[in-house]
């Protein structure tokens, strides 16, 4: 029961903190629609894929882009509650390790879900007032894009605590951005379509694991996948799955 | 009883001829209701202590227990007897004073109706109760001290752990810090271990002190004992010629040292002795004279050949602070 409280207690600081830095939240919220309507907009000026104006194909690939960046800086983040000692107030607490993994992965997976839902309530306006030409939201696609988000946020934000708990100062930010996050999202077929990709270049999608949910997202909005729902779905829960493993492992051998 | 007890504990970083033994083989016991001073220059090994006792670093070798537990062994108990007061500043400046008390009674498995009720008695402890819902980044040094102070009695520990509580901070803040603390022993019985490098904050505050050096305890006891060690008073002479040999014949003089310029003698009953002691060291070339009756600062010198340095090369905790998360 206090264990549960404990997690508790973290969500509910990276829930205040995230509401208080509004820089952050306009930030996140910002970038994906320059995304949206500069590449989106550029591009599909003279592009488009599968029969979808490219600023509509790639709509998926900008949720899932948001889910990657948010999640994994979140994680990284906890570098700063070790240089600003607010780590060593939760580790001499008596709450164990495992639950201050995951009090930070639902604490940073609520972030995520806040940033999606208002991305998917943006592409509902602009779909349904013909912005965005082809990109139609309703309430069950926007409830099923919400529990990929949630299963694939869940993976990344781990990623990004395990990263995270073992580096010592944040000068690694950027390289984590540069070797981790923007490999992950170019290879992903976030921009592009994955089935007709050069023979070097395919199977390195393939072992991407946000490949899965920029497919299971674009088939959930666009009707647009690749591969089976299921199987995307069984990628992403099985990798969120891992992540959590070698995350909780992770925590447990963390120096202060 | 002893609320604490460390036997051989020893903490080594590294391995090999480059290894530093940061904590080499302490003992000591703390009693309850005890405050119980390490004293010690930065780098003695102070902190590393503290941070094995609270389970944040383990041991190379040795033991402790903490209010009966094993540090190695049953952490979880241990963190639920303390509670710690860190050097720096680790209360989350994003949220206000009272949201972080809340954090913690949550991390600490305290029920609302409780936790509303500690929070209350510990705001009005360190007066803060006017500014409980102001951002923590809004405090003063001193003020986020006491936040933290009042946050690590919140949960009622058996053993607080306060490590530099005053560093950095200024001469009125202390006081009142120092007054916090002993209201706390009084009213709860709480066991305190304070770290320090500031020899009348040791003085003033405990009950016992392990003067540290070099991760090793060198003597262990009351203030009083300590300055009695130095058997008398402190008379510092600085001189261009002194004899100091004719110094050293007088039977009241106990120890003389003499270095670049500076003769330092220990004296019984010094300002009766003093206008024979300065006959025989000559009265010429004396610049100043200074009496004082021994310090800590004295029996630290006396002890470690050196003073202790009250500057602080690791940078104070108000300097830290300032440089503490300026954006996240």
């Amino acid at each position: 029961m206090s264990e549960l409280l404990g997690i508790y207690a973290l969500w509910y600081r990276e829930f205040k903190v995230f509401l208080r830095e509004k820089s952050r939240i306009v930030s996140s919220i910002i970038n994906p629609i320059l995304w949206l309507f500069i590449i989106g907009g550029g591009l599909g000026a003279s592009v488009s894929i599968a029969g979808f104006n490219y600023q509509t194909f790639i709509y998926p690939g900008v949720l899932a882009q948001v889910i990657l960046f948010s999640s994994i800086f979140f994680g990284v983040y906890i570098v700063w509650d070790r240089k600003i000692d607010f780590l060593k107030e939760v580790l001499v607490a008596p709450i164990s390790r495992t639950s201050t993994f995951f009090g930070k992965v639902l604490g940073g997976s609520t972030d995520t879900m806040i940033q999606t839902s208002i991305l998917l309530a943006i592409g509902f306006f602009l779909g349904t007032f013909g912005i965005i030409p082809g990109l139609s939201l309703n309430l069950v696609s926007i409830i099923l894009s919400l529990a990929v988000v949630f299963m694939g946020t869940i993976g990344y934000v781990s990623l990004g605590l395990t990263i995270g708990s073992q580096m010592e100062s944040p000068e690694g930010f950027q390289l984590i951005g540069t070797f981790v996050i923007f490999p992950l999202f170019f290879l992903s077929g976030a921009l592009f379509p994955i089935n007709n990709l050069p023979a070097w270049m395919s199977p390195i999608t393939m072992l991407d694991p946000i490949t899965y949910t920029v497919d299971a997202l674009r088939g959930i909005i666009l009707g647009d996948n690749v591969f089976n729902l299921f199987f995307d779905l069984s990628i992403v829960a099985g990798f969120s799955l891992a992540m959590v493993l070698i995350g909780t492992y992770a925590f447990s051998r963390m120096k202060v | 009883m002893n609320v604490i007890e460390t036997k051989n504990l020893t903490k080594k970083y590294g391995n090999g001829a480059k290894a530093l033994l940061a904590v080499d083989s302490i003992s000591f016991e703390v009693k309850e209701g005890e405050i119980f001073g390490l004293l010690g220059p930065n780098g003695a090994g102070k902190t590393t202590t503290l941070m094995m006792l609270t389970t944040l670093r383990q041991p190379t070798s040795g033991t402790a227990t903490v209010n009966g537990f094993d540090i190695a062994k049953q952490q979880a108990k241990v963190r639920q007897s303390i509670g710690m007061v860190f050097q720096d500043p680790s209360s989350d400046d994003i949220l206000t004073g009272y949201e972080n008390l809340k954090l913690h009674g949550m991390l600490y498995g305290m029920s609302t109706d409780l936790r509303e009720k500690r929070i209350k008695e510990v705001l009005e402890l360190v007066d803060m109760t006017d500014r409980k819902n102001d951002l923590v980044k809004k405090y003063s040094g001193g003020m986020r001290r006491r936040l933290e102070i009042a946050r690590g009695l919140m949960h009622h520990p058996k053993v607080l752990f306060l490590d530099e509580p005053t560093l950095g901070l200024d001469p009125q803040t202390r006081e009142h810090i120092w007054t916090y603390i002993e209201k706390l022993v009084k009213s709860e019985n709480t066991s305190i271990i304070i770290t320090t490098h500031y020899m009348d904050e040791a003085e003033k505050l405990c009950d016992r002190i392990a003067i540290i050096d070099n991760g090793k305890i060198v003597v262990l006891d009351t203030p009083d004992n300590l300055k009695k060690i130095i058997g008398g008073d402190v008379v510092t002479i600085k001189t261009s010629s002194p004899n100091v040999d004719n110094a050293k014949r007088l039977d009241f003089v106990k120890k003389v040292e003499h270095m670049d310029g500076v003769v330092k003698l220990t004296v019984t009953d010094a300002s009766r002795h003093l206008p024979e002691i300065l006959k025989e060291i000559g009265e010429n070339g004396i610049e100043s004279v200074e009496v004082h009756t021994p310090t800590l600062n004295d029996v630290f010198l006396h002890y470690t050949g050196k003073e202790i340095r009250e500057d602080s090369p690791e940078g104070g905790w108000a300097e830290r602070m300032m440089h503490a998360r300026t954006n996240r």
